[in-house]
């Protein structure tokens, strides 16, 4: 932690109004705009939000039930703070930092305004390896040494943004310490522990940007092969209630190549956040073999909880991925949902009477949308290592209806939109992801590092976007005339959209061998299906008849592939094509005797 | 009780009234109003300052004037006063007793907002709680400690369906946790419901033997509006306490939540607060959160609520805010659908809009049975088809459909008039209702089913055709 030139000064206010949430004061003139304050008798959580002379409105992060004019208010004089260093992974906190586990170990089951518990492990021993020794040169970003965190995350231990640039002046040698306990010193005068403090709405700086040009493989094959992401890029997940928001945000934190997972349950179920707490650790890493929760933290401020700490535990999330890419990560963001906290938003700024724009929705929404997007992206650090933040943002727009404010602001700040289809979802085609309607603008930069992993991909991803394309056109003429009026050639487009869909883009997440795919394997299936299609379209010029087609049992195979077939036996897709190109050969054989005879 | 008072108003505007400060009022503190008549008023504090408070009354302003008012501040949140007496009786909407019998006999009082359950003190609800009713257990499951919705309208049967999971719910042996205490209780909330509603579930309890395991707040279609916004909350109160306390599986039913919006807008209105959707406030979501998340499971605790709450859509549309922001924060929903009900069928749920989040948990092997996840995954594919072969017959008339299409559309009008459509009394095994579904599915071509495996298809779908012995065809 960097040394303070002088300690914060406190100052003591009293309370005038309090209506809800919201909360005003008298006496706190010299206060900052968002310090922290400690609100009423209980010493609430607070934050002042605006200051008019010496009075001052602060929102208060937890239920003020109770509190009364003429309670104290002190301005703690510094920013709303998260505690960063290692014990962050496989924790759950709430939208402030306070840590569910802990505050459930001294007060209970429910939430009681007030508590609070200890936001990282303080009298923990830590193993660390220092990376300097005295003389050595530090600034911003430098590596000062490393703690083993989890069995999967390395914690490095980063020299503050702040550090001023100098010599160490002392260190520790490798061993075992505390977070209280001092590991360098600088000649400057700062001493550096294994943590430190961030105020939760800055974005923590960076050298530069890098383009975004890897792809963060989630395992999901309409994501990956046809809208895909990239690692430190920004999409969004629009759809109506039970459209598969969440489903899909949880298969991407459990199966996608990041490093760290960062997971903000901001609005949503209790139940969501139980079901990742009690999943998650029986989850093996398909890559590393290790549980996926030694990757995972956890914010949960849920549709029960006080709606002011809703509004901060998007911030709250997005800074503790910053620091982990800082060290040189890559980390993925969900936030579950954006809509909630847009609401949030929206409901302190009535509060605060503020003239309110589209559908009550502050002016400042698509600023303080386009500021958390900005956090995302793929950078250079200041200590020089490369590390990212992809962001995942559900929107829940009312009536599922995408022309609301906050689905179309966010589309302005993302470049990768899966939009979720009622249609689909009710006919239980999960993911529900609309190949009509979803887009990625990451695909071209993609590009080249398929090419180099796999240079079918941007071929098959082209054939297969172009065929649904042509289905739904097709659809729309069969809804006029029925299928029987297509020719042959036309209806072989509908049969094998129906493929696709079925056999390629459907894919459940409680199917055990299905709800990951990798990419080999989504390959071959596409290649497999797409292969179909045009051996179909020669045999349907060399005169066999679609029904023909469509009865061969070589066909019907094709669409169970991506469940009966294991990622690690991927070779029996090979051999399913070569049954089916057999099965062609053997049509091909029947209808040029015919036609000779 | 603080017994500090307020004389005279400042001005009355609906449910919201303000008056001069003269002592300091907590906000959310609970008051008596007295007007000229002296009949006591409650209401809470909803704005506390150095000059002013305003209170929103739980009841009518009708007899207060400005001069002659006074407040009293009674110190505290409003409080339900709990203990095992609750069961078998029967209070008004703001937690008084109403069957004529005295107030409990209890010093336990809670507040009856409550407070979040921590996330981390949850347990994930699983056991599955078999209903009887195909529509729900085959396709859209219960679960203990659930918050699954009826979505209904003005008419269509949602009572009758929530009585009859009231009468029929139960937990199969083996998934019952062993040792688990297995005593159950029902808490009714009525908000802004008719006498007959309340007789309804009244003599459907009485029929079935449970009354006394029954605690029930009413707030009648007579009472005073703003009384709905406290009923839920003493109704939850009540089931917290018998769950969490006591070691009950507890059943909420809250009906009608479209009346509790709407009171709930009304006070909105008169506080002068700008509106979102369809005049509803900014907060409507996080409100109704803040009952629907009272259900669930908690650890150290052996009991369980189970919500039903039960809500009719303004003009049968599922995206106005009440059945939109309900279905964002439930458990999925039961949507009833008009054009079956029309029909002559019940429980006519509408299969497709209808959901369960909580079912991937509860179903399978030793659960309810190891087909169960496909035969529904497959009942849905196959009838969300014949539902878009439909639409293309409307157009292209039935007789020009290819031969498959003919099929779906036979396997739709026998799905719904057998599988969705039963009698009240009808009590189905899990069994009996998976057995079904496989039944209708060999009217299809084998092939067709491809959301089941080979492995189960093989197991469970009849060898000879579905249609075997059909009987009526309607052309
Ligand atoms: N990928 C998926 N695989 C299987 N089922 C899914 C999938 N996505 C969604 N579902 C089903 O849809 C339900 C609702 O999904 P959820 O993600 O909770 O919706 P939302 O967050 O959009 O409201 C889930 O409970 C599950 O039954
Ligand atoms: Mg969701």
């Amino acid at each position: 932690m960097s040394a303070r030139p002088s300690p914060p000064e406190v100052i003591r206010g009293r309370i005038t109004r309090v209506s809800g949430p919201v909360v005003l004061a008298e006496g706190l003139g010299g206060a900052g705009l968002f310090d922290v304050a400690e609100v009423g008798e209980a010493r609430l959580a607070g934050e002042i939000i605006r200051v008019d002379g010496g009075g001052a409105t602060i929102q208060v992060y937890e239920e003020n039930t109770g509190m009364r004019p003429g309670e104290s208010v002190l301005s703690l004089g510094k920013p709303l703070s998260l505690s960063l260093g290692p014990g962050l992974i496989g924790t759950i906190y709430d939208g402030i930092q306070r840590p569910l586990e802990r505050l459930k170990e001294s007060s209970g089951s429910f939430i009681r305004a007030g508590v609070r518990g200890e936001r990282l492990p303080l009298d923990r021993m830590w193993a660390f390896a220092p990376a300097l020794g005295p003389g050595d040169e530090i600034g911003p970003g430098t590596l000062v040494g490393r703690v083993r965190e989890t069995e999967l995350v390395e914690h490095r231990v980063i020299a503050p943004p702040g550090t001023v640039p100098c010599k160490v002046s002392r260190s520790v040698p490798a061993g075992e310490y505390t977070l209280r306990d001092t590991v360098l010193e600088t000649e400057a005068g700062e001493s550096l522990t294994l943590a430190q403090e961030w105020p939760a709405r800055r974005a923590r700086p960076s050298r530069k940007r890098l383009p975004p040009n890897e792809p963060l493989m989630t395992g999901l094959r309409v994501i990956d092969l046809l809208f895909p992401l990239s690692k430190g890029g920004c999409a969004a997940i629009p759809g109506g209630f039970g459209t598969g928001k969440t489903m899909a945000q949880h298969a991407i934190a459990k199966f996608c190549d990041a490093d760290i997972i960062v997971y903000v349950g901001c609005g949503e179920r209790g139940n969501e956040m139980t079901d990742v707490l009690t999943e998650f650790p029986k989850l093996v890493d398909p890559r590393t073999g290790r549980s996926i929760m030694e990757r995972t933290i956890l914010i949960a401020n849920t549709s029960n909880m006080p709606v002011a700490a809703r509004e901060v535990s998007i911030y709250t999330g997005i800074t503790l991925a910053e620091y982990y890419r800082d060290m040189g990560y890559d980390v993925a963001v969900m936030a579950d949902s954006t809509s909630r906290w847009a609401e949030a938003l929206r409901e302190l700024s009535g509060r605060l009477e503020e003239m309110p724009a589209e559908e009550g929705f502050p002016a400042y929404l698509p600023t303080r949308l386009a500021e958390f997007y900005e956090r995302g992206g793929r950078v250079e650090t200041l200590g020089g290592r490369s590390g990212s933040i992809s962001i995942i943002g559900a929107v829940s727009p009312p009536g599922g209806d995408f022309s609301e404010p906050v689905t179309q602001h966010t589309k302005r700040f993302i470049r990768c939109f899966w939009a979720l289809d009622r249609d689909l979802a009710n006919a239980r085609h999960y993911p529900a992801i609309s190949w009509i309607d979803s887009y990625s603008e990451y695909a071209e930069e993609l590009r080249e590092w398929w090419d180099r992993k796999d240079p079918a991909w941007k071929d098959l991803r082209a054939q297969a976007l172009d065929l649904m394309k042509r289905e739904q056109r097709l659809e729309q003429i069969v809804r006029l005339i029925g299928p029987d009026a297509l020719p042959d050639e036309q209806r072989l487009i509908l049969v094998t959209a129906e493929m696709v869909k079925n056999g390629f883009l459907q894919q459940s997440s409680f199917d055990d061998v299905d709800k990951y795919c990798v990419p080999e394997k989504q390959i071959l299936i596409l290649h497999t299906i797409m292969e179909f299609h045009r051996r179909a379209e020669e045999a349907i010029k060399a005169g066999v008849p679609l029904t023909e087609i469509v009865a061969m049992p070589a066909r019907e195979r094709l669409s169970r592939l991506k469940s009966e077939v294991a990622n690690d036996r991927i070779e029996e897709i090979r051999a399913a094509e070569r049954e089916m190109a057999a099965a062609f050969d053997g049509l091909a054989r029947v209808y040029s005797r015919e036609e000779a005879t | 009780m603080r017994g500090l008072e307020h004389r005279g108003l400042e001005r009355a505007e609906g449910p919201i009234i303000i008056a001069r400060r003269r002592e300091t009022a907590g906000y959310g503190e609970l008051v008596a109003v007295y007007g000229r008549d002296g009949a006591r008023r409650m209401g809470k504090v909803v704005d506390s300052s150095d000059s002013a408070i305003a209170v929103q009354l739980f009841t009518t302003n009708t007899g207060l004037s400005l001069d002659e008012t006074r407040i009293e501040l009674l110190g505290g949140p409003l409080e339900l006063r709990v203990g095992p007496d609750l069961l078998g009786r029967v209070f008004d909407g703001l937690g008084r007793p109403s069957d004529g019998y005295p107030e409990i006999l209890s010093s336990d009082k809670r507040d009856v907002n409550g407070s979040p359950i921590n996330p981390s003190a949850r347990v994930y609800p699983r056991d599955f709680i078999q209903t009887g009713v195909s529509a729900i257990d085959g396709m859209n499951t219960l679960i203990r400690g659930q918050k699954l919705p009826i979505f209904s309208g003005n008419g269509l049967p949602h009572n009758r369906l929530a009585a009859q999971i009231v009468r029929q719910a139960k937990i199969l042996s083996s998934g019952a946790r062993e040792g688990a205490d297995e005593s159950f209780a029902i808490v009714f909330a009525g908000m802004g419901i008719k006498y007959d509603v309340a007789r309804f579930f009244v003599d459907s309890f009485e029929r079935s033997g449970v009354l006394s395991r029954v605690v029930m707040f009413q707030s009648l279609a007579d009472s005073p509006t703003i009384e709905r916004l406290v009923t839920p909350r003493c109704a939850l109160t009540a089931a917290e306490y018998l769950a969490y306390d006591m070691g009950m599986h507890v059943l909420v039913v809250l009906t009608d939540m479209t009346n509790y919006c709407e009171a709930l807008r009304e006070v909105s209105a008169s506080r002068g607060e700008v509106p979102s959707r369809k005049g509803y406030p900014g907060y409507l979501y996080s409100d109704l959160a803040s009952l629907y998340e009272r259900a669930g499971r908690i650890e150290g605790s052996a009991g369980s609520i189970t919500q039903i709450p039960i809500l009719s859509m303004p003009n049968d549309d599922i995206s106005n805010p009440i059945p939109d922001l309900t279905g964002y924060i439930t458990e999925g929903q039961i949507v009833l659908d008009r054009e079956l009900f029309q029909r002559g069928a019940y429980p006519s749920i509408a299969v497709l809009p209808s959901l369960s989040r909580l079912m991937k948990d509860g179903i399978g092997e030793g659960m309810t049975r190891d087909d169960h996840k496909e035969v529904s995954s497959q009942l849905f594919a196959a009838y969300a088809r014949t539902k878009s072969v439909r639409n293309l017959a409307a157009i292209i008339g039935e007789e020009e459909l290819a031969p498959l299409d003919k099929k779906y559309l036979r396997f739709g009008e026998r799905f719904e008039s057998e599988f969705v459509s039963q009698g009240e009394d009808d009590d189905r095994s899990i069994g009996r209702t998976l057995d079904l579904g496989w039944r209708l599915l060999a009217v299809l071509p084998t092939e067709e089913l491809v959301r089941a495996s080979r492995a189960m298809i093989e197991k469970y779908l009849p060898k000879e055709d579905g249609d075997a012995g059909a009987e009526r065809r309607p052309d």
